[in-house]
């Protein structure tokens, strides 16, 4: 093994000016059945969910970014190199983390990770060095030196996360990161992608059928269904969208607020005897309603936007099943 | 930079050379092959039967010792490219065939079963790099007991009997590598392909056997039944066999025949099947690993 090191020195691609995954009617079949049909868009956030039900090709679209099957039609692009012609390079800033268990046999989880270091480029001293630095980052210091053989499914999880970061990749596939993970390892877990999302210094795309994982961890969402991209939003713009939608909690009578409300041109439903629902026009703000509301004699107790739920945007995806 | 930092970093350094990374492969399997102390064990004798071929060398050359252990020189085998066909290369080939099927049927078979191979693959490591890898832990391993202690004791016979010797016998070190790598080349890309379609260790031992042997037993019987030397062609030992008579140029020999006129005559008659013929099957056989390779050796594979 070489110990000097070449002086190519690693290039960090910057998403100002491309994003991170540009997909271009990306399509991908086996045997002649669509696995992936014609998915198009730009995928630019720091952490971008990728959502569906079980079949939707949410890992074979991931294994396409990666390069490990040809798209049939259409091509993708991460950091704005095309997944057909540059993979070898897309590969230098890419971690990947896989869904089942994936080791080396006989090897120490230092080592293991080390030896994955080497293989993405770095020479001997910096990769245990790194090795080292991954395994306290995800918690695996005190165990670093025990063979894999013998950890629990939660310490795989965690070291096939700092195989997934010891080289410093720029962007990180992480399929299913918390599956088999009892609450507190799946919170511990959630805890480092964010910190990840939160240095700055990385992509995160999270493949996961828990939406309160992704919930957690993402900025952006995209939803698959059948092969097909039904949804690509902002979650919080998502919600932000929503909040013309109130639930206020009163104490009065209430006929004469809701007609007043009416005649402003709000929609609304009563929902019991002392709530009801608001649609807010355009030109209405929230202390218009107080005013409204001390002038009819009814005291507002509780105000609550209705926001949508990630769960809300997954299920209106999946009936819609269109972009 | 200390060791207890927990945060993310990415990575700013240099990066090792893009065509040595091959060789992280074999660094780390011969660190795991030498742990065992029966491999190691085995190894070391493997460099016994040449050190016995260089005290023969000597003693060829040693008219003192001769005398003194009392043996004549008519004796002793001469030294030319039969002894090191026979007493080198064929011996040290088949010890690299044992100690082959000792290392090499686990080495993707165990990859395949972890599913380290999209591991392996979402980095920039090529398919290419990682049989490449795979099949220098054979290379280095067989190389330390065939070719390289064959040209040592080359050129051990070479300094006694002078450089004359030396320039009239090219061809042998020619012979004894080449001969040497189109088997060990073999024996790599055979391991290596039984190893990624029969994960069971103890099978694919087992398969590498009746891979060697039984071809062996079915190129007998047909040679007999057909009274032919076409046989050959059904098994890799005959092969490699005809093929290192080649190279050492000990393939054809002078026989006596019957001409057509009842008189007998001495004429060059070839000892198998044609040359050519053996070295195309031999190129079938790698041909076909690599296919056999090519369909394993996959981060995942798609199921029809």
């Amino acid at each position: 093994m070489p110990d000097t090191a070449e002086s190519i020195k690693i290039s960090p691609p910057t998403n100002a000016d491309h994003p991170v995954i540009d997909l271009q009617r990306l399509s991908v079949t086996f045997g002649g059945r669509p696995i992936l049909r014609e998915l198009n868009g730009e995928l630019r956030g720091r952490a971008i969910g990728l959502l569906g039900p079980n079949g939707a090709g949410k890992t074979t679209l991931i294994h396409t970014l990666l390069g490990f099957h040809a798209p049939s039609s259409g091509t993708a692009h991460i950091f704005g190199r095309d997944i057909r012609g540059d993979a070898n390079q897309i590969k230098r800033f890419i971690g990947y983390m896989p869904e089942r268990d994936a080791f080396i046999a006989k090897m120490s989880c230092v080592h293991f990770v080390r030896f994955m270091a080497e293989l993405s480029g770095l020479p001997p001293g910096a990769a245990l060095e790194r090795a080292h630095e991954a395994l306290f980052f995800v918690g695996l210091g005190e165990a670093r030196y025990r063979n894999l053989d013998t950890f629990s499914l939660g310490m795989k999880q965690l070291a096939k996360l700092a195989q997934a970061i010891v080289h410093g990749p720029k962007l990180i596939f992480l399929d299913e990161p918390t599956n088999g993970l009892d609450p507190p390892a799946r919170t511990r877990m959630i805890k480092m992608i964010r910190e990840i999302r939160d240095s700055g210094e990385a992509n995160i795309v999270l493949s996961s059928h828990l939406l309160r994982d992704v919930e957690e961890c993402c900025e952006e969402i995209v939803i698959l269904k059948d092969g097909r991209l039904v949804t690509y939003c902002n979650i919080e713009e998502e919600r932000r969208a929503n909040k013309k939608f109130l639930m206020l909690e009163t104490r009065g009578d209430l006929k004469p607020f809701v007609s007043v409300m009416s005649d402003i041109g709000c929609e609304y439903a009563i929902a019991g005897d002392h709530r009801v629902k608001l649609i807010l026009q355009e030109h209405t703000e929230v202390r218009d309603i107080y005013k409204l509301a001390a002038k009819a004699n009814v005291q507002i107790r509780r105000l609550s936007y209705k926001r949508d739920s990630l769960e809300d945007i997954f299920l209106k995806a999946m009936e819609s099943g269109t972009v | 930079m200390a060791v207890l930092e927990r945060t993310y970093k990415p990575y700013a350094g240099t990066l090792a050379p893009e065509w040595s990374r091959f060789l992280i492969i074999p660094r780390d399997a011969l660190r795991d092959v030498f742990r065992s102390k029966i491999f190691s064990g085995l190894f070391a004798l493997a460099f016994l039967w040449p050190l016995v071929c260089a005290i023969l060398i000597y003693l060829h050359h040693n008219v003192n010792a001769l005398a003194t252990m009392q043996i004549p020189l008519r004796d002793l085998l001469s030294i030319d490219s039969s002894f090191f066909r026979l007493w080198i290369i064929v011996p040290q080939g088949y010890l690299g065939f044992f100690l082959a099927m000792l290392v090499a049927p686990s080495q993707v078979s165990r990859d395949l079963t972890n599913n380290a191979l999209p591991l392996y693959l979402s980095r920039p490591f090529t398919r290419t790099e990682y049989v490449v890898g795979k099949m220098s832990i054979v290379i280095i391993l067989l190389s330390a007991i065939t070719w390289i202690p064959g040209l040592i004791l080359f050129l051990l016979q070479s300094s006694l009997e002078g450089w004359s010797w030396f320039s009239a016998n090219i061809p042998i070190a020619s012979a004894i590598f080449i001969g040497s790598l189109v088997w060990i080349l073999l024996l790599a890309l055979l391991t290596q392909a039984i190893s990624a379609w029969v994960r069971w260790r103890l099978a694919s031992r087992a398969a590498l056997l009746g891979v060697f042997f039984i071809p062996t037993v079915l190129a007998g019987i047909v040679n007999e039944i057909f009274a032919t030397h076409w046989g050959d062609l059904l098994s890799l030992q005959w092969l490699i066999w005809n093929v290192w008579s080649g190279l050492f140029g000990e393939y054809q020999e002078q026989r006596f025949y019957i001409d057509r006129n009842g008189v007998e005559q001495l004429g060059t008659a070839l000892n198998g099947p044609p040359l050519w013929s053996c070295w195309l099957v031999l190129f079938l056989i790698c041909a076909a690993c690599l296919a056999l390779l090519s369909r394993k050796v996959k981060a995942y594979e798609v199921v029809k």
